[in-house]
């Protein structure tokens, strides 16, 4: 049933006690055990993007469909299994009591989850190789305090929530995705622990390449490895095009950091070309920006928005035929995908000039 | 030094020292400071319009331009913001009192079918922190939302803003029912968000794109001054 599970897990007269839990990590996980066995993994693509392709009217919220249209969502995780990928991530994106509050669906957190992991879990277990069920985590939306009116404890509850109904669904590990502030990832992080569930988290950096929150690619290798329950792997999502993410992936791999670093990137950039909007990124260019991302230190290759099954196909046929590279150098980056948003992203010994203030005080 | 540095007495300080002071409390975010500071300027006279404009809105430039050129980012402009709310609230009703000019009004929100409101939440806050008046209309809204917010509100900007490739478009729709019914010339209308593009503004039929909130916020004031000179000229 599930060819990857480690029997070792099985044994033991807990059962009864673990009723719940029987799936958790108390040995090993099952991204643990991929990542001791290989040395890259291919993640997922697109959700929105490859949702609206089937039809789903933006501004209704994606998580619905989970439990109205079970089928595409099936079909939308067999995409990405069938593409190759080892890793795929649940329709939760915006599964937490803050996003569907919009769509008056707060109320459903838990349900929702839990089908997402549920019908994530079944098109895993029937594929053809082994792949985990990540419970995609997205953030709040709201900004924390003292900026914003969201505690950490608020933050930590709703996250909380959440981990509970993907765990519930069967999810092997918890992927939080897409976060812009250091607290906001840490109560992502906390409230993992309190679910019991491992977890990888990225942040998206988009604002000349940190996060909007102004975190670099070195403030959040060092908060990682300072965490009390620290993720299986980190890095990066979805941001601005493919060459600003691995810019990004090279500062995580510069801070020597030994976890698995994860870069999933956009299909290239919207274009608004004849009334229009497409993504840059053909597969070809994909393919070249997974190999890439392998050479600047990532270990776990996906894509992010306008990432589709055949942009995933050329990435898997690409790490697995192409020979791994020396690390590249910006310029190769460019070289190959294309220019920075940026000239800088805020690493390095540059620092902005300071404003002179005329006084200071405490 | 520190000491001497910490001690600053805001009551003592000569007005032109004040009002460099109340520029430096805004950059670090102090809101009690600069609610005590309009206070004390309240008090020596000054109008309402005077410490808006001069202690507040000037200071809130510096922030904007440091955001823009990458040396700020937003948890510190936020902070700012909030600093500036609350100036804002006591000057408020003395502003409506005194008849000053308006900085101008804004309504914002999302288009129809996006749901992604963090970029709209900045804009509405560093707008507000510009000294503008906001209504937040929230996400995914209508043209008929839009018209109606327009209509009862009668402001002087319209702001949308989308994240996604597929709704960025709408912004066009909205545009064209503005045409449609002669309302266009009404509004000065600014869009936003991360897919869009100068281009993209431009195609559409709108003012301004605007690249990031401190953009908007400059562009905002550039076009409600170009506005209020017409009608002064016209």
């Amino acid at each position: 049933m599930m060819p990857y599970m480690a029997p070792v897990a099985q044994i033991g007269g807990l059962g009864c006690l673990l009723l719940v839990s029987e799936r958790t990590h108390d040995m090993t996980d099952a991204l643990s055990r991929l990542l001791e066995t290989r040395d890259w993994l291919l993640a997922d693509g697109a959700t929105g993007t490859n949702l609206f392709n089937m039809g789903l009217s933006s501004g209704d919220a994606p998580e619905l469909w989970n439990v109205d249209e079970p089928e595409k969502i099936r079909t939308l995780y067999r995409g990405a299994v069938e593409a190759g990928s080892d890793i795929f991530l649940t329709n939760t994106f915006g599964g937490n009591a803050s996003r569907l509050k919009l769509h008056a669906a707060e109320g459903r957190v838990r349900e929702l989850n839990r089908v997402a992991a549920e019908l994530g879990r079944e098109v895993a277990d029937k594929a053809d190789h082994p792949v985990v069920v990540a419970g995609s985590v997205g953030p709040t939306g709201e900004i924390m305090e003292p900026m914003g009116s969201l505690t950490y404890a608020g933050a930590v509850e709703m996250f909380h929530e959440q981990a509970e109904g993907l765990k519930e669904g069967g999810a092997d590990v918890l992927w939080v995705e897409t976060i812009s502030a250091p607290e906001e990832y840490k109560a992502a992080g906390e409230a993992a622990k309190l679910a019991g569930m491992p977890w990888c988290g990225t942040m998206s950096f988009d604002t000349a390449g940190r996060t909007m929150m102004g975190v670099t690619s070195a403030n959040m290798a060092e908060m990682v490895e300072k965490l009390p329950y620290p993720p299986l792997a980190f890095g990066a999502n979805c941001g601005v095009g493919a060459s600003d993410l691995l810019r990004t992936v090279l500062g995580f791999s510069a801070a020597g950091v030994e976890r698995p670093i994860i870069a999933k990137g956009n299909a290239g950039i919207p274009k608004y070309v004849d009334g229009h909007i497409h993504y840059d990124g053909t597969p070809e260019l994909m393919a070249d920006y997974a190999v890439l991302a392998r050479d600047c230190g990532a270990t776990i290759i996906g894509g992010c928005c306008g990432t589709t099954p055949e942009h995933l196909r050329a990435m898997r046929e690409a790490l697995e035929t192409r020979p791994r590279g020396p690390r590249p150098s910006l310029d190769q980056i460019t070289e190959s995908l294309g220019g920075f948003s940026s000239a800088s992203d805020g690493t390095g010994d540059e620092e902005p000039p300071a404003r002179t203030r005329r006084r200071r005080r405490g | 030094m520190a000491d001497e540095e910490d001690d600053i007495i805001l009551s003592e300080l000569p007005d032109d020292e004040l009002t460099l002071q109340m520029h430096d409390d805004l950059y670090d975010g102090l809101k009690e400071e600069i609610e005590e500071a309009v206070g004390i300027l309240l008090e020596r006279g000054w109008t309402p319009y005077d410490i808006l404009t001069k202690a507040l809105v000037a200071g809130m430039t510096v922030v904007g331009n440091d955001f823009r050129d990458g040396i700020l980012f937003v948890p510190e402009v936020l902070l700012a913001a909030n600093a500036m709310k609350g100036g804002m609230a006591i000057l408020k009703p003395l502003l409506v009192e005194t008849g000053a000019p308006r900085m101008g009004k804004m309504v914002i929100g999302t288009v129809k079918g996006d749901i992604h409101d963090i970029g709209k939440n900045l804009v509405s806050m560093m707008m507000e922190g510009a000294g503008f008046e906001v209504l937040d209309l929230g996400i995914n809204n209508s043209v008929d939302a839009y018209l109606e917010a327009l209509e009862s509100e009668q402001p002087d900007i319209l702001g949308m803003s989308a994240l996604l490739t597929t709704t960025m478009p709408y912004m066009k729709v909205v545009i064209d029912t503005l045409i449609e019914q002669g309302k266009r010339d009404d509004y000065i209308v600014l869009v936003g968000g991360a897919p869009l593009n100068e281009e993209f503004g431009k195609a559409i039929g709108a003012d301004a794109y605007c690249r990031d909130a401190a953009v908007a916020v400059e562009t905002a004031k550039e076009f409600v001054a170009r506005k209020h000179n017409q009608m002064a000229t016209g």
